[in-house]
């Protein structure tokens, strides 16, 4: 057990860099990235998770930034956007294919919408149903993602410039 | 109020320890609830007590057929889990019809049961909220209450309990799983939260300083037909107007095990033993299930504003229970 | 005749700005990391009305790391601005629930926000009415709504509609709507002595300097505003909101850099909302469907701190022929928070009741909706008598119903039953107003052989950047990627705001005729150019903004498909094709994600959003998107978009209309006409939640 203080201390590794920090027990992950590691990347667009521009990995998986206390998560690696493309100049294939669809246009969702389309492949790969797949798939096998299964699997990401059909599409790219 | 203090103890023991030493600590698991109300100033504590790394997070099976899901084990671990996608269908449609994937990911099966009512009045402290500050008044009552309940609500409070998870759970029969400085017990999801009645600041049973540890799905429910049905405001990623999980049986025609819950409705998980009872070793027909589902609902008392909510209960139930039904029984 | 010729106009040109925003390097107004940079928290007032009475401090102040509390006592003093949404902190008086009565300034964020809870304000409550009710004692009719009369009258249109063969009359209601873009509002200010700069996140950064100048008393080149990425407004960011104004305040105070990012909750009181609407429309009509009378009376609320009208009589003055025409708006100021522009303000609700009135008559008349409305294009615009500039509304639905397969619809409502669905289909025509303002912009050739183009035009999303170097890129004859495009800085070239489907052409403008100078003045120059290369100013002034004897309109189609789900009254969106025709479009690729991306809201509109002014608290009880409820990723079918070009010589030198709110305006009109087709019920409130589609399924069942 760690002392009672108001800070802790905490070690991440963000885009494969460790960080060791004296954090106030009330910041969340996203305003670690944001004020302590100017990684600004990460959006904040509602701070209580109902809109997912902070999405980020956490240990490989989409969470809301926003809601993760950074002292929690003592040991974790995050994946922010910054980081997705990881050393090289090449951008990931996901937001190659953004680009190419032409998936966003403030922009302010896109990180988010981004890191979310990463999380959900992988959770598909795993074999993680969601509220459209058949409840009569065979558990364990990977979910075929067509658009109505990307479609609720990214709801969890809004985007009020209407972009939907557009990441929908970006995101079958990447599939195929 | 600038601040809390952070501890992660190792154990059960340490954890409870700690809350008792620590008052006005809370328990922190997924956060995701949580740390939303720490923000909002609806929860201050002094201490949060993190949980959320104690080796509650496995799925086991026990001897008995029954499956013991831990504490901690993520929403999207439970949903996706292939016992419970075969065995008890309607706790991973539940899940899955809740939240968002990243919301999922963090969410655990304690917390999920824990978190409090989405009415906004009880998030806005400038408002008068009865269970957020006892003796307030309610906001709502008068107010905006298209979303609020219809049964079992009091005339302190007419919040929701906002869960899928635990409707579910409830119509399924499951159990929680306690720890507490007086040991361990269990009580049955149906009957974990509370009705409002006079102290609406208690949602549920839990006593202070208890911790939950597990949930238990029973072998008794194990692979009797389930299934959830939710209604929603939008397609994904919205709380429930109304919701039903249902587990039913029904051999040669007969009823001979059902399990109903609604959710969106009530303070708690509405168990309808008025609907089951009928049921119980009646023929599984439209006609039954219609008469049976109005006895439940009988009971409703709707506000100015949410009187939909008891068709729409009528009709989500139904539905269920004909799907659910061997084809058979519906022609 | 259009000033361009070139081949960049009109391709697909990839978002300029596209790979900062993909890879997280584009900076928002709040990522602005300053050194010393603090924070602030606004405390919004908790009565509906009154005044403050005095406002406790000490307990915020106590706490470490707080760095002030401003108060209406003791802000720094500000000249009295033309918007009074901004005098913030000025007087002790409460206008409305959710008016900053306090704003709290600490080292962090968290540290902020505690303080801004842990201020005490004591209060002197009035009586508050914040319940908009046609026939309101104290409704009035505004003399204007956007910029038009807000009443006009032609014909006897009492009288033509009493003596109609068909008559219709229906009232049709909008709730509150919320602009919620996806960045909340936020700015970073900081003083450097006599200077203020700050970044912040508006549609329009020479109009954030001139008013931070007038209300700081400074002149207006001791004013920086940054906006170099906007993530949206939808109207919200039009013009400076209370951010800014905080900002400054709080760092002119602390005197250290600060940021004000309004927490979501916020919003819905703090920057304005689409005002409610109650339509009355009564429409008078021969068996052959030709409309005799048109009467479309608005009733809507406004704030007591300001007068904003939600103009939605006016579609009604452009649309359709008819001898007797009533367009008529009655306002009454509650203590409200005051509405302002959303996308599309006056055309979304205005022709949503326009639209769905049309259906009706259609129905009523056994008429087909799109013969009925090719029976009623006018010669003119009915409000002004002028010609139109290109008027392509009928191409608009043929097109559309071709491609909608509309031809072979069974007109029947209620009849098409798959399992526990209802399907049907409807259309709504779409219209907004094309114009430009005065703008200015400079272009330089280099030596190189590149070219710079300098405008403060802001890019809240629309592909601004892009636009502007393929006008550039053309008028010049130069290929596209010699040209920059330098935006979104107070220190260039002043310009109009992102907003009211106005930036491109306002924008476009200068830029085309500075351009054009230039690239004369190139022809004339011989040899090599000097180092600092040569340089063109344009300024639209009296030219953008002189009156023209057209009537200047975009318009569109739109057909919707939808399910309704007889179990829960939920409703799915199976398709939704909007074909538009709103002059040249200059980037087929940003211009699509404009025309998608608005019926995305309008399907929002018709289907999820919904708000509700709170009798006794005076706000909304649904401040944040768990329950306002923006349409997400599911509500979404694959959405098409389509467009037949225009060669209109009376619009601007590229030939444009602009295509920012065309597709939200007959979208939730499409939608509901095509719900009354699928269930045979005429619902007239939105949204259309399964609620209301329960109780109607169940009542007419």
């Amino acid at each position: 057990m760690t002392s009672a203080s108001h800070h802790s201390e905490v070690t991440l590794r963000v885009n494969g860099k460790p960080h060791t920090l004296r954090v106030d027990n009330r910041r969340v992950l996203l305003d670690l990235l944001r004020e302590d590691l100017d990684l600004t990347g990460s959006k904040k667009g509602c701070d209580h998770g109902q809109c997912g521009a902070c999405t980020v990995l956490a240990d490989g998986r989409r969470v809301n930034s926003c809601l993760l206390l950074a002292v929690t998560l003592d040991g974790s690696e995050i994946t922010t956007v910054e980081g997705l493309g990881g050393d090289g100049e090449e951008p990931h294939p996901l937001q190659r294919a953004f680009l190419d669809r032409d998936a966003f246009q403030c922009g302010y969702c896109t990180p988010g919408q981004l890191c979310s389309a990463v999380g959900l492949l992988a959770e598909a790969a795993a074999g993680h149903p969601s509220h459209v797949t058949d409840p009569a798939a065979p558990s364990g096998r990977p979910v075929p993602l067509d658009r109505t299964e990307i479609r609720e699997r990214m709801s969890g990401n809004l985007c009020r410039c209407g972009a939907y059909p557009r990441i929908v599409g970006a995101i079958e790219d990447v599939i195929e | 109020m600038n601040g809390f203090g952070y501890l992660r103890p190792g154990t059960l023991q340490e954890a409870a320890e700690a809350y008792a030493a620590h008052p006005g600590a809370r328990y922190l698991a997924g956060g995701t609830n949580l740390v939303d109300l720490v923000k909002l100033g609806v929860e201050q504590p002094t201490v949060l007590i993190d949980v959320g790394r104690l080796p509650l997070d496995t799925i086991e099976e026990l001897p008995d057929g029954s499956l013991r899901a831990g504490a901690t084990v993520r929403n999207s671990d439970l949903a996706a889990d292939p016992r419970v996608r075969d065995r008890w269908p309607a706790l991973s449609q539940a899940l899955l019809s809740g939240a968002s994937a990243q919301l999922r990911n963090v969410a655990t099966t304690g917390g999920n049961l824990l978190q409090r009512t989405r009415c906004p009045y009880f998030q806005d402290l400038d408002k008068p909220c009865n269970k957020r500050e006892p003796g307030s008044g309610c906001g709502a009552r008068d107010g905006v209450h298209r979303d609020h309940a219809v049964l079992g609500h009091s005339a302190r409070c007419i919040a929701t309990h906002p869960s899928d998870m635990a409707v579910a759970l409830a119509a399924l029969d499951a159990q929680v799983e306690l720890y507490g400085p007086e040991g361990t017990r269990r009580l049955p999801v149906a009957d974990f939260h509370r009705l409002p009645g006079e102290h609406p600041e208690r949602d549920t049973w839990i006593r202070p300083g208890e911790l939950i540890t597990a949930v238990l799905l029973p072998a008794a429910t194990a692979g009797v037909p389930s299934a959830y049905r939710k209604a929603r405001d939008r397609a994904s990623y919205a709380f429930a107007l109304a919701s039903v999980a249902v587990a039913l049986r029904v051999a040669d025609g007969i009823v001979d095990q059902v399990g109903i819950a609604f959710g969106g409705l009530a303070h708690r998980p509405w168990r309808a033993r008025h609907t089951e009872l009928a049921l119980l070793g009646a023929p599984a027909t439209p006609d039954a299930f219609e008469g049976a589902v109005a006895l439940e609902l009988a009971h409703a008392e709707p506000l100015r504003d949410n009187a939909y909510k008891v068709s729409l209960a009528r009709n989500l139930a139904l539905d269920v229970l004909n799907r659910l039904a061997p084809a058979t029984a519906t022609a | 005749m259009t000033g361009t010729t070139g081949t960049a106009l009109g391709a697909p040109a990839e978002r300029r700005e596209g790979r900062q925003k993909v890879t997280g390097a584009a900076r928002y107004a709040a990522e602005y990391t300053l050194p010393g940079r603090a924070h602030a928290w606004p405390v919004p007032a908790a009565i509906a009305h009154g005044r403050v009475t005095s406002v406790d401090t000490s307990a915020a102040l106590a706490l470490p790391g707080v760095l002030a509390v401003l108060t209406p006592g003791d802000a720094p003093r500000l000249a009295e601005p033309e918007d009074h949404t901004l005098a913030l902190l000025q007087n002790p008086k409460v206008p409305h629930r959710g008016w900053c009565v306090a704003l709290a300034v600490a080292d962090t964020l968290e540290t902020a926000r505690a303080a801004a809870r842990a201020v005490r304000v004591h209060y002197a409550p009035e009586p508050h009415d914040v319940t908009l009710v046609p026939g309101h004692p104290d409704a009035y009719e505004p003399e204007e709504a956007g910029g038009q009369p807000g009443r006009l009258e032609q014909g006897d249109p009492a009288a033509a509609y009493a003596a109609a063969e068909v008559r219709l009359d229906v009232t049709y209601r909008v709730p509150p709507l919320h602009n919620h873009p996806m960045e909340p509002h936020a700015s970073t200010a900081h003083w450097d002595g006599d200077r203020l700069t700050v970044y912040t996140s508006s549609q329009g950064g020479s109009t954030v300097r001139s008013v931070l100048a007038g209300m700081f008393e400074l002149p207006e080149d001791h004013v920086t505003a940054v906006t170099e990425h906007v993530g949206g407004g939808f109207g919200s960011k039009g013009t400076p909101r209370p951010d800014v104004v905080l900002a400054a305040l709080a760092a002119r105070r602390t005197g250290r850099p600060v940021t004000v990012a309004y927490p979501r909750r916020h919003l819905p009181t703090t920057v304005g909302h689409r005002a409610p609407t109650v339509q009355r429309l009564r429409l008078g009509a021969r068996p052959d469907g030709r409309l005799t009378a048109l009467l479309h009376e608005v009733t809507t609320h406004t704030s007591r701190v300001r007068e904003f009208v939600e103009q939605a009589a006016l579609p009604s003055r452009v649309m359709y022929a008819t001898p007797a025409l009533l367009s008529t708006h009655r306002v009454t100021a509650l203590d409200v928070p005051s509405p302002s522009w959303m996308r599309a303000p006056g055309e979304a609700p205005g022709m949503y009741a326009l639209e769905s009135a049309m259906d009706e008559l259609a129905d009523a008349l056994g008429i087909d909706p799109v013969e009925l409305r090719l029976r009623n294009e006018p010669d003119r615009e009915p409000g002004s008598g002028k010609p139109f500039s290109s008027r392509s509304l009928v191409a608009c639905l043929r097109e559309g119903a071709r491609r909608f397969d509309w031809d072979g619809r069974d007109p029947r409502p209620g009849t098409r039953r798959e399992g526990p669905w209802l399907t049907g289909t409807g259309v709504a025509a779409a219209t907004y107003p094309a114009a430009a303002q005065p703008s200015a912009a400079a272009a330089r050739a280099l030596p190189d052989g590149t070219f710079t183009i300098r405008i403060n035009a802001t890019d809240i999303g629309t592909g601004a950047r892009t636009v502007l170097a393929q006008i550039a890129a053309d008028t010049l004859g130069a290929p596209l990627d010699r040209v920059r495009v330098e935006i979104g800085h107070s220190d260039l070239p002043y310009a109009w705001l992102a907003g009211g489907s106005m930036g491109t052409a306002s924008w476009g403008w200068p830029v085309h005729d500075a351009c054009a100078e230039l690239a004369s003045r190139l022809a004339a120059h011989p040899g090599p150019l000097p180092a600092e290369g040569i340089e063109t100013r344009a300024d639209t002034t009296g030219k953008a903004d002189a009156d023209s004897p057209y009537a200047k309109h975009a318009f569109g189609a739109h057909f919707a498909e939808v399910a309704v789900d007889t179990v829960t009254g939920e409703l799915r969106v199976r398709r939704l094709l909007g074909v538009y025709a709103a002059g040249r479009i200059l980037n087929a690729r940003t211009a699509r994600s404009q025309f998608t991306g608005a019926m995305v809201m309008g399907l929002g509109m018709a289907l999820t959003e919904h708000s509700t002014l709170d009798p006794a608290f005076g706000d909304f009880p649904e401040a944040d998107l768990a329950s306002y409820h923006v349409p997400v990723h599911a509500d979404v079918p694959d959405i098409e978009a389509h467009w037949i070009e225009e060669d209109d010589p009376h619009l601007n030198p590229m030939g444009s209309k602009g295509i920012g709110e065309i597709g939200i305006v007959g979208t939730a009109a499409a939608l509901g006409n095509a719900v009354h087709h699928a269930t045979g019920i005429r619902f007239r409130e939105l949204p259309l939640t399964p609620d209301r589609i329960l109780a109607g399924l169940l009542s007419e069942g």
